[in-house]
């Protein structure tokens, strides 16, 4: 695969593509040039028939502990304007395939909205979530205060907003912002089993249950039920959807090939 | 660094922590917070260690925390004894319980208030014929610390418990061993050097694996049984992956004495 500066990318293993944020000396802060390597990285896999879902991990004591402060603190308001940084978190938001994140240690801050970018949480018990970004004077900038009420409900998320408050797997878990937690050790390995599992089901009714299931975020219950139907509806096109319930009614193992 | 009110050697594997405030039956003063503080960091930081001993000099094993330290003269301000609880015995309980090896105390004497549920909170708990356990705080109103409302339920039971803590009557180390809140009672001479039998065999064992086990007894309490199951599979992967496990099961076959180093 590709060198990349601030991010390990390893072979493709039985469909899964695995990242790792690699910046020990700075507790994986999300600087920009991680943020562009990622959204390139998930670009390029978008296009790979041999990806089906993308696993993140950090270390074992941190996934990511934030945005890259001194990077920031060059940027006055017109910088800040102009700064490619959205782009690339939403390069990360449109990626159509899962993406299961495997959390030990802290994941604050934009490491924390990096958590929230994607689809299935798995979290070490040393795991730690918050947004600190108050405390320096500013306010989450990637969807922090957008994904984080519509998560977890409005009283929790002010608390961790304004309070800075971090609060544990345990609890993250209770409050639907993550789905399992592991020992530390195992975290990787079971985001791993997850995306290995969800790699054999049929590519394309996984894409669209996944659109599907984000858009319940931002829209109406009535167009989240249209686009519901629509996508049930395009999928009767599909190959993999007829191979799908002959094997069923067959009592065998399908044979999926994403068309 | 040099200690005042407790005695802290580190020999072959075993880390000895002794309480010596003899003349105050080795009741915590603020002093005595910091060495211990330290004295367990040191445990922590020394990945030679494979076993801490607890033990206290002279005729008690620890009082408590020494009330001659509190101001609570009538006029002052109440004393913030959560703050107390929070700096000291909280991180002292909560780093004893989290140790990866396990922790014996020897309890040489009464051990009252804290000291009793210090010594509760270790994972085997030796103690003196003479030794005896004080649930003291209902006395002087206070409710008992240091993880006692919750490792005495666990212990004896909850109705046991609850006379313990509300009569605050005074348990023989006898007694303690036949209700099962002690591991063994031992005759007063024989208590060290029975200990340290313990903590030498312990550092020579697999202490990454008596750790697993540790954290799988300590889980279980918050645990449903499904969860425990869960719990196991994952620690024994663990388990399966030490250096030691591969010398046991290489010395059981080979039928020789397997060399344990702890990793």
């Amino acid at each position: 695969m590709h060198n990349y500066q601030d991010i390990l990318v390893d072979e493709v293993q039985s469909g899964v593509l695995t990242i790792r944020l690699n910046r020990p000396e700075a507790h994986n802060a999300l600087r920009t040039q991680l943020l562009k390597e990622l959204a390139d990285v998930l670009d390029k896999a978008t296009n790979d028939n041999g990806i089906k879902t993308v696993v993140i991990t950090g270390s074992d004591t941190v996934f990511a502990a934030g945005a890259d402060i001194k990077e920031m603190a060059s940027l006055d308001a017109v910088g800040v304007m102009n700064d490619p940084r959205p782009t690339y978190w939403r390069r990360i938001a449109l990626f159509p395939k899962p993406i299961i994140a495997a959390v030990n240690g802290f994941a604050l801050g934009g490491g924390c909205e990096l958590v929230m970018h994607c689809d299935i949480v798995i979290a070490g018990d040393n795991a730690l979530f918050g947004q600190p970004e108050i405390n320096l004077g500013i306010i989450p900038g990637a969807g922090g205060t957008q994904r984080l009420i519509r998560t977890i409900g409005k009283s929790m998320a002010m608390q961790l907003v304004l309070s800075g408050e971090f609060i544990s797997a345990s609890q993250a878990q209770s409050l639907g912002l993550i789905s399992e937690v592991t020992i530390p050790e195992r975290s990787l390995e079971r985001a791993t089993e997850l995306a290995r599992k969800i790699a054999t089901k049929p590519p394309i009714a996984v894409r669209l249950a996944k659109e599907s299931l984000l858009k319940a975020y931002e829209t109406t219950l009535e167009s989240g039920l249209n686009l519901e139907r629509k996508s049930f509806t395009l999928l009767a096109a599909t190959q993999d959807r007829n191979e799908g319930i002959a094997a069923f009614m067959e009592k065998r193992k399908p044979n999926f090939t994403g068309k | 660094m040099s200690y005042e009110t407790i005695e802290f050697s580190i020999s072959e594997g075993v880390a000895v922590l002794t309480l010596n405030r003899p003349e105050s039956l080795n009741s915590f003063n603020a002093q005595m917070h910091t060495e211990v503080r330290s004295a367990l960091k040191e445990v922590k930081k020394d990945s030679s260690v494979r076993c801490l001993l607890l033990t206290g000099n002279g005729r008690g094993f620890c009082a408590g925390q020494d009330l001659g330290d509190r101001n609570v003269a009538p006029g002052t301000a109440a004393p913030n004894l959560g703050e107390s609880i929070e700096k000291n015995y909280s991180p002292m309980l909560r780093t004893i319980r989290s140790l990866e090896m396990p922790v014996i105390c020897a309890v040489n004497g009464v051990a009252a208030g804290a000291g009793a549920n210090i010594a509760f909170a270790c994972d085997i708990v030796l103690a003196a014929k003479s030794a005896s356990f004080i649930q003291a705080f209902c006395k002087i109103g206070l409710i008992p610390d240091c993880g006692g409302t919750w490792t005495l339920p666990r212990l004896v039971g909850p109705a046991r418990a609850m006379a313990l803590s509300l009569l605050g009557d005074k348990i023989s180390a006898e007694q303690a061993e036949q209700w099962g809140m002690i591991w063994k009672s031992i005759e007063n001479e024989s208590l060290k050097t029975e200990a340290m039998a313990m903590a030498q065999h312990f550092a020579s064992q697999p202490t990454k694996g008596l750790a697993l086990i540790k954290r799988a007894i300590q889980a279980s309490a918050n645990n449903t049984f499904d969860e425990q199951l869960d719990l196991e599979r994952d620690l024994q992967t663990l388990a399966g992956r030490t250096d030691d496990y591969r010398e046991g099961v290489a010395a059981f076959i080979g039928k020789r004495k397997p060399a344990f180093k702890g990793q």
